[in-house]
């Protein structure tokens, strides 16, 4: 006997849409969001009219007027003349670099701090314990006034390196100068260097740099054909044949002889004026932000990390070492690949949540892009509306960025089921 | 996507309050007390006294504005806005009034959308280093690391003075004049540059003035003075006329003690009609017919406000200069009332 699935004949009638149960919750679901949608169209318009009132219509003309103020860390060419789009463009820019310095500080803390307040030796745990509480129990805007305070307070200005007894005097043969304005190093000079390349006209590209990168990478993906190499030998024949020597040679040997190709030399700061010249910079606002970001956020990260490691079942070490593991291996192997998949999603929103907290910089007069297209820039063209939300927009495009690499990440180390 | 929706619509939100307002008087009156926008701490200009009541230059404006309002100079509240607030709070409506050394721009003026309603400060920007630093003067500068207040009109000074010299400098930029005392004394900058009557400010508030030195260069005009929301006109008038009132005083001998004996009646029709004894000026203006000689008592008249907080023989110690009233030969100047 043939069981008919009992059709519908009746005729779809309006009133179906509220008392038949399978349209029911669709209606109310479109009603819900056409509801949201006009609120927003409201909150838009009335927005748009108030402005209109006001005189001021959305415009983001404003971009492309010259910015007229100068910014002390920029990494493109720019100067007072430039337009505030430029000038927002370098803001992002310094924002990245904290995030990107910070994060991998962050993580190095993190990871030595979660690591250790698991020893079994009493004082490294309470210590690492004392640690962690200090930076995640106060906001982290302290810290970094705190470190900023630090460093203008404590370090010596560049007029104490002047004269014939110093009061303070250069570091590591007269290469490092570390001065409450930023600490000084060595930078890398070429004397037959390649020169620049020009992106769209927009900004240059040092030649050199790209040149080194590419070398450099060619001899690390050499060495890992080296090392792929050594694997099959060992798989016919047992006996895995010394490669170190190849890889380092590799590695090391065409960068180095590409540098001396170059001319490259150091050049080294030197106190001309009020302030050291040559050398790269690292400002004190930078110096105080990344490591006020990088204690504070590694902190959360120690504890993640600390998470993750005891996630893993202590039978999963006793298994490791009566498979004959070292307890290196067994770490590497067995521990840590357990570990990641706990320890990567909240990692990812603490760095996030650095990336964020990086827009604190204005505090200590860093000048990233709140800095910039939300401070001297809102500030000198009164575009409040527009640039907060090129500001919106930027943070949501860098965060959704970071995410998205470490999802991809997190999908490479989770545990495959099968 | 729904909590995007969220985002954006509290965006909205947040941006969406405010508005044009118009008739700022009687908001101010429904309120009861005036609420006046000053620096967030300028010794001299504005800041607590040892009993926390704000006094200085600019705070004295405020209660002069909120006596001729109110009859009380006390009914008046204080907003300490920084530069870079500033202009937010005030279009915002959070304060109905700013009174915070605010520099008369074009751009502020029109594209800003704000009223101006005169100058009570003729100051220029300046340059001050410690004198250990050994430098005479500003064209010596060249590399020097530069403390500046973000958010005001010394940034795009400075980057044109140092652009037009052919020289190099360092910016570094802070919020409050508290922080860049901090950087200033502890050498993380060289030179500190704002207006020189924020300069003398500060120098004086310093343990040893004698050992900071003001640089000769003034590089800008920085004419400094209240300002109100533009779209309602009659607040501006009130604001304006305030001012050109405490001038007036100074000019016709109208001061503290003697402004109510001489409301009474003078020989001089103008004192008369600004003092409310002659002619119906406060009924014009929207105020009580007495409302100048209130302004004029709560703090004095401009030359008493001037030498009671920054003047000569204050610790601020600036001379009148071109802020003396005209027929001094300053710039000090304001139309008649008539």
């Amino acid at each position: 006997m043939a069981y008919v699935t009992e059709q519908s004949s009746r005729p779809f009638r309006l009133r179906m849409l509220i008392y038949d149960t399978r349209y029911r919750s669709l209606t109310i679901q479109i009603c819900a969001l056409a509801g949201l949608m006009l609120v927003i169209a409201w909150l838009i318009s009335n927005t748009a009219q108030n402005l209109a009132l006001l005189g001021k219509p959305v415009n983001f003309g404003f971009l492309s007027q010259p910015a007229s103020y100068d910014i002390n860390q920029s990494f493109i060419e720019y100067s007072s003349r430039s337009s505030h789009l430029r000038a927002s463009v370098i803001g992002l820019m310094n924002t990245l670099l904290v995030a990107f310095l910070g994060c991998l500080l962050a993580t190095a803390i993190g990871l030595v701090i979660g690591v250790l307040r698991l020893s079994r030796n009493w004082i490294v745990a309470r210590l690492m314990t004392i640690y962690i509480e200090g930076f995640r129990n106060v906001p982290v805007l302290l810290w970094i006034v705190f470190y900023m305070a630090i460093i203008i307070e404590v370090l010596p200005s560049p007029r104490e390196f002047r004269g014939d007894s110093p009061e303070a005097s250069m570091l590591l043969w007269d290469s490092v100068a570390i001065t409450n304005r930023g600490v000084y190093v060595p930078e890398p000079l070429f004397s037959n260097g390649l020169g620049d390349v020009s992106v769209f006209g927009i900004f240059a590209i040092s030649l050199d740099l790209i040149a080194f990168l590419v070398v450099l990478g060619a001899g690390i993906y050499a060495s890992q054909r080296v090392a792929r190499w050594a694997g099959k030998v060992q798989e016919s024949t047992g006996v895995r044949p010394a490669t170190w020597h190849y890889s380092t040679a590799l590695i090391v040997v065409p960068p180095v002889a590409l540098l001396l190709a170059l001319g490259f030399h150091p050049g080294f700061p030197e106190l001309k004026g009020f302030n050291f010249q040559g050398g790269i910079n690292m400002r004190n606002s930078l110096i105080a932000l990344w490591l006020a970001l990088a204690c504070y956020t590694g902190a959360f990260i120690a504890e993640i990390v600390r998470a993750g490691i005891q996630s893993v079942s202590k039978g999963q070490s006793e298994a490791a070492s009566s498979l004959g593991l070292r307890p290196t291996l067994s770490m590497r192997l067995v521990i840590l690949p357990q570990a990641l998949r706990v320890i990567i999603p909240p990692l990812i929103s603490q760095y996030l949540n650095l990336t964020k907290n990086s827009s604190l910089a204005i505090a200590i007069g860093y000048m990233d892009v709140t800095g910039t297209l939300g401070g001297i820039t809102l500030n000198q063209t009164g575009r409040e509306l527009e640039c907060i939300l090129l500001l919106i927009v930027c943070f949501l495009c860098i965060s959704l960025t970071v995410s998205a690499v470490l999802n991809w990440y997190n999908n490479l180390v989770k545990l495959k089921e099968r | 996507m729904k909590r995007l929706y969220l985002l954006a619509a509290a965006a909205a939100l947040g941006l969406s309050t405010g508005g044009a307002g118009a008739a700022t008087l009687d908001d101010v009156m429904a309120k009861g007390h005036l609420q006046c926008g000053v620096n967030t701490g300028l010794v001299g200009f504005a800041a607590p006294d040892e009993n926390g009541v704000w006094e200085g230059f600019d705070v004295a404006y405020c209660r002069a504005l909120a006596a001729a309002i109110f009859g009380d100079p006390m009914a008046v509240k204080f907003t300490p806005v920084t530069g870079k607030t500033r202009f937010t709070a005030l279009a915002s409506g959070e304060i109905d009034v700013l009174s915070r050394n605010t520099t008369w721009t074009f751009s502020r003026d029109v594209d800003l959308k704000q009223t101006f309603v005169g100058i009570n400060y003729y100051d220029g920007q300046g340059f001050m280093a410690k004198k250990s630093l050994g430098v005479g003067s500003a064209t010596e500068l060249n590399g020097a690391s530069v403390c500046i207040q973000t958010g005001t009109t010394t940034e795009l000074n400075l980057a044109d003075y140092f652009r037009s010299n052919g020289m190099e400098y360092d910016p570094i930029p802070i919020e409050t004049n508290a922080e860049a005392k901090e950087l200033f004394f502890a050498d993380a900058c060289d030179v500190y540059t704002t207006d020189r009557s924020g300069l003398a400010a500060t120098r004086a508030s310093h343990e040893d003035p004698d050992s900071l030195v003001v640089l000769p260069e003034i590089i800008s005009k920085e004419p400094l003075g209240p300002l109100v929301s533009h779209g309602d006109d009659q607040w501006a008038d009130i604001a304006r006329w305030v001012l050109n009132a405490l001038i007036s005083a100074e000019e016709l001998g109208v001061t503290a003690d003697n402004a109510m004996e001489m409301a009474a009646g003078t020989n001089n029709p103008e004192i008369n009609r600004m003092l409310g004894s002659e002619g119906n000026f406060g009924e014009m203006i929207g105020l009580s017919a007495d409302w100048a000689v209130h302004a004029i008592m709560a703090r004095g008249n401009y030359a008493e406000i001037f030498e009671r907080n920054i003047g000569v023989n204050t610790p601020i110690g600036l001379e009148r200069g071109a802020n003396a009233i005209w027929s001094d030969g300053g710039l000090v100047y304001s139309p008649p009332f008539r």
